[in-house]
């Protein structure tokens, strides 16, 4: 689903370059719920911007469902976001001024279906995410976990190959963070690959696979041990 | 370009951010309000000065005569200068190719009678151009003719005034009035621009007055046009060549400014074309700037509104939206509030005209404040369109933004 070959991005600092990933391999196949660990400044942001379409890399290759993405312009990036990948953000990004539904809506729009389909799709996977209640409700209106769910709902409704999630617990408390861990979790066995970044051990642990970044280089790409549910 | 999803998704936008809808439709309404009012007053003013010139044509020279104020040619001061029928004749002859229409004319104050309605009025003995040197428009039949002249006919050419007086709403056509004695027959009532004092004289035949009132051949005064094909200055030039010969004429000292006294309108109209020059350049100045203060306000707000929107376009960005989805909705919103709000500053400012035009009137010197509706209909397309350059220029960077970036825009 996503190969990584080599791949080297740097971002100019002055005259300066900082050389933020360092000669990247990594290939995740269908299905995974692989989770990226690092300290800042490992790079693993940037890797997940390069992934997601948002920005570009400067040396190597990659791969999207097997398409090689290179000189992308803006419109091309733009559809192949709407029609892969799914983002889930730590501050949520949901759109302040619209309602939890019109939020979940909205990449269909994008996508050019129709109104009342759009709704009814969206009102579809809000229920999937416990959230069919509170459908009419603007983010401020919505607890932190509920905009998280919200945004998984957004992440999820154009069926992307891939969900991307950067720190998507970062601001909830450890309940709230194992309900989205959860639904994450709940997503993945339906068969969605699902690339999580996060900084928190305990939430890494929940994932099938960690791959350990250190300034710009895989330290270690290992399944994790599952432990036997009770 | 009409897409009824995209025209949902902006009204939403509209109503949902109240706060940035009125900053930017209030700025674009009060310049258009501000607009149209310093433009209606300024035009106003300009009626107020046509008007003051208007009712007689523009070209109209009127000749009188009084008595010398200064011995010439060993006759006294103090003589009494008279027209008579031979300077009509002189005239005539002397400028034909200056005088476009010329009436010698006497003037009584007489008594009307009719049916035991009765009332003053000044009754005219004229020839058949007076009345395009009045300006009177026929209502009814006809203006005094050069028939009439010859047999001196005792009909009379009444304004629409009199009638009103003295026939409440009949019609006055072929009655017979009694004037100071005499019955005349109306042939004809008419209008004039010139307003109500003009609307109450009565025209007859210059050869019936003369021999009823004179009984001999003495003019009160002439009335005549110049060429329009003159321009104002040789107008002038004429006129002042007039009041040469026929002071010559009537052995009048050429320094003798009362015996000869020759009114030209030119020279009124001379002073007021520079005036409304000089005011249509004001008024074009005021416009300008009001409408360049309106393009600097909206081109502020649009960047503003692109600014504080950075991370709402990121976050569509992430989910979908194209670069030119990005700008055609942040144009279509400016071109929407921008017209919608250009209306009503347009509308609010004309009925604001309309509602104090009145009292303007009465108190200020502007008379009938109004704007031309191509020129207010313009000022709002020029607002559009630099509402939607001042807009499309940080869309278009907004777009190019990377997703990333602008998601980190806080």
């Amino acid at each position: 689903m996503i190969e990584i070959k080599n791949l080297h991005k740097s971002y100019p600092i002055g005259k300066d370059k900082l050389h933020v990933l360092k000669g990247l391999n990594l290939h995740i196949k269908e299905g995974e719920f692989v989770s990226i660990m690092g300290s800042s400044g490992s790079g693993k942001s940037t890797l997940l911007n390069i992934v997601g379409l948002l920005d570009v890399h400067d040396e190597g290759e990659f791969y999207l469902n097997k398409q090689l993405i290179e000189k992308l312009d803006e419109k091309k990036a733009a559809i192949l976001r709407n029609k892969f990948l799914g983002f889930i953000f730590q501050s949520f990004n949901l759109i302040t001024y619209k309602t939890a539904l019109e939020n979940v809506a909205l990449p269909l729009y994008y996508k050019g279906i129709g109104r009342k389909e759009r709704q009814k799709i969206a009102l579809e996977y809000l229920d999937k995410v416990g959230l069919k209640d509170r459908a009419n409700h603007i983010p401020s209106e919505l607890s932190g976990g509920e905009k998280q769910r919200v945004a998984v709902a957004r992440a999820l409704v154009t069926e992307p190959k891939v969900i991307l999630a950067d720190e998507p617990t970062g601001a909830l408390d450890s309940v709230t963070s194992k309900s989205v861990m959860d639904l994450l979790k709940k997503i993945n066995r339906e068969g969605m690959t699902v690339f999580v970044i996060t900084h928190e051990e305990d939430i890494a642990a929940e994932t099938d696979r960690i791959v350990r970044l250190k300034d710009g280089i895989i330290m270690s790409d290992e399944k994790v041990k599952k432990k036997v549910e009770a | 370009m009409f897409d009824f999803d995209r025209w949902i998704e902006i009204f939403q936008t509209i109503s949902k951010n109240k706060l940035r809808t009125v900053l930017s439709g209030f700025t674009i309404a009060f310049a258009i309000l501000l607009f149209t009012l310093l433009f209606g007053i300024g035009n106003g003013l300009k009626h107020t000065f046509e008007k003051q010139f208007a009712g007689d044509s523009q070209n109209s020279i009127y000749v009188n005569s009084g008595s010398t104020t200064k011995p010439y040619k060993g006759l006294q001061s103090g003589r009494k200068i008279q027209f008579r029928n031979d300077d009509t004749k002189f005239m005539n002859e002397k400028f034909e190719d200056e005088i476009q229409f010329f009436s010698p004319n006497i003037q009584r104050n007489a008594q009307a009678i009719y049916k035991g309605e009765q009332n003053r009025y000044n009754i005219r003995g004229v020839y058949p151009d007076y009345q395009p040197l009045e300006e009177a428009v026929m209502q009814e039949g006809r203006f005094i003719s050069a028939l009439d002249i010859k047999r001196k006919a005792k009909v009379i050419a009444i304004g629409r005034l009199v009638e009103k007086d003295l026939f409440g709403n009949l019609s006055a056509m072929d009655k017979n009035i009694n004037l100071d004695g005499l019955s005349y027959k109306v042939i004809g009532v008419f209008s004039d621009p010139g307003g109500d004092n003009d609307e109450r004289y009565i025209y007859t035949p210059f050869s019936t007055m003369q021999s009823i009132y004179k009984e001999n051949d003495e003019v009160d005064y002439f009335g005549l046009t110049f060429n329009p094909k003159l321009k104002v200055d040789d107008a002038i030039a004429f006129s002042n060549l007039l009041t040469k010969v026929l002071k010559e004429k009537h052995n009048v000292d050429p320094r003798d400014q009362a015996a000869i006294r020759v009114f030209n309108y030119a020279e009124g109209t001379k002073n007021v074309q520079q005036f409304m020059t000089v005011l249509n350049v004001i008024i074009l100045f005021i416009g300008i700037g009001t409408l360049i203060a309106g393009i600097i306000g909206i081109s502020n707000i649009m960047v503003y509104i692109v600014k504080e929107r950075t991370k709402e376009l990121g976050i569509r960005k992430a989910l979908g939206a194209t670069p030119k989805s990005i700008i055609g909705m942040i144009l279509m919103e400016s071109i929407f509030i921008t017209a919608v709000a250009g209306y009503s500053g347009l509308l609010i400012g004309v009925f604001t005209l309309r509602a104090i035009g009145d009292s303007l009137e009465e108190a200020y010197f502007i008379m009938n404040p109004s704007v031309e509706t191509y020129v207010v209909t313009g000022a709002t397309i020029i607002l559009i369109i630099a509402g939607t350059i001042a807009g499309y220029i940080p869309a278009k960077r907004a777009a190019s933004i990377k997703p990333i970036v602008a998601l980190n825009d806080e």
